[in-house]
Parts: structure tokens; C-alpha cells; sequence
């Protein structure tokens, strides 16, 4: 792992900056609560989908196996949260029996999407594993009938938030003088998990599974030739990265106490890998930035939009929603033109993109 | 030259019995038999298309044989797949190298230890005593390895930025790697100049000493009757002289093979 910045012979550095960076993060929900509960709301989701997005780096970035449907593992745990702890079947399991219980199903589903495809690669599997998406979609928005399972497009409401004794983090509680709303400890408890992830992917990225992906990546028949089961390495890039959009799909229905596949559609699995690609396939620290980019991005829009043209014209002529489309279109194009390995690129991934093209 | 004579009386390390493979109207490669010896370097030589990458492929699980069986190390080694054939003992290189281009050469060899190491995803996610000590080990010995095989001061460079010649030496490497009894290298001294021929020589020889069997298919035919202590010769598929570099090369189905007809060939001045 390259540092991002030199700190070689500087050790007081890094850990200045990094008590900075800390506590930044953990002043940030109290300065954005500040402009508006909403904006906690929008970091929260954005941690989920940089959750979902290092979850795909490890299918993507590190095994590289392109998956197109990758939210159906974020509905799958998502969906296995919302039916043990609603009233839908009155079934109130603590969450930390259920997260780990999603993330085991999502992984299922995973070695489910993954033993099938095995050996397909490239264009195949995306095709492949973007009908897998729909069908898990699909099967959500259908299992109202003859026994209902999902209760169809309806969705399932009130879900339980998470619950620690009578420690709820959907409430408001007052602490030596600060109000802790929901959201703000939602936001904690996220950047815990975060904290734990990005660990996980580090440390898998430099051991000798991780260079068993790579091998894989890099040149299948000498891997197997290397000895390197690859069958066993792919299933296992699968269900790890299932497994990853499990647990965010658990803590996503907690969050919002109501989901419906609504949630889970095509284009969700496309702007997770959009920001895998845009942040730079195989970095877990661009990946992290292109998740947040891209979450972010379209709330700042919203929030400007409207006033600039309101200024400018006297009245709305473009909604936001296309503006959002348009310059996420415009930069893809720019960033495929100028950095085609993404904006913080993993050094081999980038040297891979470069010999192909 | 040294004589393999002890392990003459030996049971052979690999035996292959009827190999048989034909793709379309190909016939690949047709009741090919043949025994390695445990210690000697065994050359498999023939003209273009003769087979000998075929059998390579079958032997190394990349191709199921249509008929016939091998047995390596005293147990058979049938319809395996490749990584299973690596996991037994047996590590091949290729004969257009096939190296992860994109990494540097260390990480090239420490994949290689791959399979004979055991830290699984939660040894990764832990990092716990012994998944940091197996680690440093396989470093260790990746590096022990580029030494060996005289590339050790590029170990940080790509694989891909490495000369010809240092690639060919960084497969070896990579498939020592894999600790295998035997290692099958095709084509190793293929587009090396005559000094780095020479230096390849000296390592199969010190690869052997320290106790690796070699399969080597080679075009160099200075090589190959150096360095080989017996030959295999294939022509279509099919075994048309097996025994020692000089038997081989009076031969005169092979000298017919290389030349198409009957014409005394003095093979050590082919080069």
C-alpha cells in the first residue's frame, strides 16, 4: 500500500494527522447538524455505500470479476433484517444476532451467484450477474403470493431500529449537555463498522489471499498452474464481498425502519461500481473517496440547483435530477479521457489499464 | 555431464502409459509412454507440432488425456486439475511466458508459495502470530528464490520491465516457488542469446544437484544433448526414440524426423 502522503521519518506526522482526521470525524455530525439533521442522514448513507462500494472492490477491484448486480446482496441483508425485526412476522431479534445472520445469507447468495459463473469472465459475467440482480429484485417485489414472504412492492415497515438494552438509536438522548439524535448515533456507530471494514480490506489485500486474487486477475491458467484453486478463490471473493453488502444492507433497514425493492433496482448496482471505477478499482482508499463523491454530489446538487436557477432565471428550467445525470455523465467521459485507472488508482490496476489499451 | 546412474534402479518419479489426445482431426499426441527417472534431467524434444506442448498440457491437467494414465510419485495423477497437479509436485513454466506482468518480481515468486501455505481469509483479517510469521517465511524465501536464480536485484522491479532472459529465470523461480519434486520447463532457453544459454545450463545442473527433477522441452539442441541425461524424441504425436542424448541423435528415425530424410546429422552442431 502506498502512503498518500510521505511521512517516511516523520512518525509524530502521521499520527498528528491522524488525531486530526479522527477527531474531524467525530466533530463532523454536530457541525453538520448544524446546517440540518438531513445532511447526518446523507453522511450516514454515504458510509452505507462506501460499505457497499469496498465490498465490490474485493470483486472487482482485488479478484477482478466484474458484477453488475451487486445490490441484490445489500437487499438480501437488507430484506433479512427487515423480516426478523418487524411486526411483519413479529419476530424482534437483537440486531447483533441478525446482522451476522444477513451477512451469512448475503455470502450464500454470493457462492450462490458465484458457483454458477465460474467460468465465465469480462462482458459473460457482467451479463450473467446483472440478471442475478433483477431476479433477486424481482423475486422481492413478488413474494407477497401464495405465502407472503416480502409483502411485495409494499415493502416492510417498522423495523426495528437498532437496540442495544433500552439503548435505542433511533431516540434522542442528552449527554453531558449535547443532544445525540438518531441520526448522530447511527453515524458512530457507522464509523465504527467503517473503521473495522477498511481494516479488512487492507489486511486482505496484502496476505496470500489477496495475492491469490491478483494472481487470478492478472493471468487465471498461471495461477492454477501456481497451484492457486481458483474455483475456491473466486467463490470466496464472492462471498466476501456478499457478505460486506449483507452487513450494509442490515444496517440500512435499521436506519430507515422501512424498505421496499424499490431500494434494490438496477441502477443502485451501477453507481456502486461507478464508484468503485471512478474512485480506482483495487484502492480501498479511492474507492472510499469515489463512494463519497458520488453520494454526496447529487445532495449538493439538490440543495443548489434550484436556488441558482431561481436566482439566475426567476424560475426552475431543469430539475435536478437530470443536472445530476448529465454532469455524472460528463464526469465519466472526462474521467475515462484523463484517468482512465480512476482518481486515486491502485498502482497495478492502473498499469493493467494501461497495457490493454 | 553427470550419469544418473543411481537412480537408475530406482522407481520412476513419473511414468506416463498410452498417452493419448486428439483434438478434431488432430491426433495430438498417440500412445505416448515414457518414465522419468527421480534426479535426472529428462529432455523432450521433436520437430514443430510434434507434440510437445500437448503433453505438457495433459500432463499438467490443462488437458484431459483421451486415453492413457501417468503416475507421479507412486500415485496415479488422473483427470486432476492444474492446481491439484501443482499441489502434488509438479510445476511447469510456460513457453510464451506467463508471469503477472503487473507485479514486481518478488510478489511473482511469493505467489508461487501459494500452495504450500495455509493463512486463510480470517489469518488475513486477524493477522495473528502465525499468519505474520508464515508471511515473513514466504518473503523470506521468495527472495532466497530470485537469489537462487540470479534476479534477486530486481526484485522490486515489475515483472514485465524485466529482460527476456531474467523473465525466463524469474518463472523458474516463481515455480520452484511450489516446492515441486519435479518442474517441467518449456521452451527456457527459447530466444536467449549463447552466454545466457550457458548460464541456464549451470542452473538446471544446480537445480537438479539440489534434488529437482526436470522435465525440459527445448529447441536448443546444444542444450538439450549438454544437459539432458536422457531424451524423448516425439513426430506427430507419436515416440519415435527414447534413451540417451547420444543414442538419440544417431537415431536415424530421429535424424529422418528433423531432416525428412536419410541424412547423417551431427545434432551437437546444430545450435
Amino acid at each position: 500500500m502506498r502512503a498518500l502522503v510521505d511521512t517516511k521519518g516523520h512518525p509524530v506526522l502521521v499520527w498528528v494527522g491522524l488525531a486530526l482526521v479522527g477527531l474531524a470525524l467525530v466533530a463532523l455530525p454536530f457541525a453538520l447538524a448544524g446546517i440540518g439533521t438531513a445532511w447526518v442522514r446523507i453522511t450516514n448513507l454515504a458510509i452505507l455505500f462506501v460499505f457497499l462500494a469496498l465490498g465490490l472492490n474485493i470483486v472487482v477491484g482485488f479478484a477482478g470479476l466484474l458484477d453488475l448486480g451487486y445490490i441484490a446482496f445489500y437487499a438480501v441483508g437488507a430484506y433479512a433484517y427487515a423480516l426478523l425485526a418487524s411486526p411483519h412476522f413479529g419476530i424482534h431479534l437483537p440486531f447483533w444476532v441478525i446482522l451476522p445472520i444477513g451477512a451469512a445469507i448475503a455470502c450464500l447468495f454470493g457462492v450462490l451467484l458465484g458457483a454458477p459463473t465460474l467460468k465465465l469472465r469480462g462482458d459473460y459475467l457482467a451479463i450473467v450477474t446483472l440478471g442475478f440482480g433483477e431476479i433477486v429484485r424481482i423475486f422481492l417485489n413478488n413474494l407477497s403470493q401464495p405465502v407472503n414472504i416480502t409483502n411485495g412492492p409494499q415493502g416492510v415497515t417498522l423495523i426495528d431500529p437498532l437496540r442495544i438494552g433500552t439503548f435505542s438509536f433511533r431516540d434522542t438522548d442528552t449527554f453531558a449537555g449535547l443532544a445525540f439524535t438518531g441520526p448522530v448515533k447511527y453515524y458512530y456507530f457507522l464509523l465504527v463498522v467503517l473503521l473495522a471494514i477498511i481494516v479488512i480490506n487492507l489486511r486482505l489485500q496484502d496476505s496470500r489471499i489477496g495475492r491469490a486474487w491478483e494472481a487470478i486477475r492478472e493471468d487465471e491458467v498461471a495461477a492454477r498452474a501456481m497451484g492457486i484453486n481458483t474455483r475456491n478463490m473466486k467463490l470466496l471473493a464472492f462471498a466476501m464481498g456478499a457478505s460486506f453488502g449483507g452487513i450494509a444492507g442490515g444496517m440500512f433497514s435499521a436506519m430507515q425502519g422501512f424498505i421496499s425493492p424499490e431500494s434494490f433496482i438496477l441502477i443502485e448496482s451501477i453507481m456502486v461500481l461507478a464508484m468503485v471505477v471512478l474512485g480506482g478499482m483495487g484502492n480501498v482508499w479511492g474507492v472510499i473517496v469515489g463512494a463519497l463523491l458520488l453520494s454526496f454530489a447529487p445532495e449538493v446538487l439538490r440543495y443548489t440547483v434550484e436556488p441558482a436557477q431561481q436566482a439566475l432565471f426567476g424560475r426552475m428550467l431543469v430539475e435536478p435530477e437530470v443536472i445530476r445525470m448529465l454532469l455524472f455523465g460528463f464526469a465519466l467521459v472526462l474521467m475515462m479521457l484523463f484517468r482512465p485507472a480512476g482518481l486515486l488508482p491502485s498502482a497495478t490496476r492502473k498499469r493493467e489499464l494501461e497495457v490493454r489499451r | 555431464m553427470s550419469a544418473p546412474a543411481p537412480a537408475a534402479t530406482r522407481e520412476p518419479l513419473l511414468a506416463g502409459r498410452g498417452i493419448s489426445k486428439r483434438f478434431g482431426g488432430v491426433q495430438a499426441l498417440s500412445e505416448v509412454s515414457f518414465e522419468i527417472r527421480a534426479g535426472e534431467i529428462y529432455g523432450l524434444i521433436g520437430p514443430n507440432g510434434a507434440g510437445k506442448t500437448s503433453l505438457f498440457n495433459v500432463l499438467t491437467g490443462i488437458y484431459t488425456p483421451d486415453a492413457g494414465t501417468f503416475t507421479f510419485d507412486g500415485r496415479p495423477l488422473n483427470a486432476l486439475k492444474p492446481n491439484e497437479v501443482a499441489q502434488r509436485g509438479i510445476a511447469r513454466t510456460f513457453q510464451n511466458i506467463r508471469l503477472f506482468a503487473n507485479l514486481p518480481a518478488l510478489e511473482n515468486v511469493m505467489i508461487g508459495r501459494h500452495v504450500r501455505t495455509r493463512a486463510g481469509v480470517f489469518g488475513a483479517m486477524l493477522r495473528d502470530r502465525r499468519t505474520r510469521e508464515e508471511e515473513r517465511a514466504i518473503e523470506r524465501r521468495a527472495f532466497e528464490l530470485l537469489e537462487y536464480v540470479g534476479v534477486a536485484s530486481r526484485a522490486n522491479d515489475l515483472a514485465r520491465h524485466l529482460a527476456y532472459g531474467d523473465q525466463r529465470r524469474l518463472e523458474i523461480a516463481r515455480a520452484l516457488a511450489t516446492d515441486p519434486k519435479l518442474l517441467a520447463l518449456d521452451e527456457p532457453a527459447a530466444g536467449m542469446n549463447a552466454t545466457e544459454t550457458d548460464s541456464l545450463k549451470a542452473l538446471l545442473e544446480r537445480i537438479r544437484r539440489d534434488g529437482t527433477t526436470i522435465l525440459l522441452i527445448e529447441h536448443d539442441m546444444k542444450l538439450v544433448m549438454n544437459v539432458c541425461d536422457r531424451v524423448l524424441v516425439l513426430d506427430y504425436g507419436k515416440k519415435i526414440a527414447e534413451g540417451t542424448a547420444e543414442v538419440v541423435q544417431k537415431d536415424p528415425a530421429v535424424i529422418s524426423a528433423y531432416l525428412g530424410g536419410d541424412v547423417a546429422l551431427n545434432l551437437k552442431g546444430a545450435a
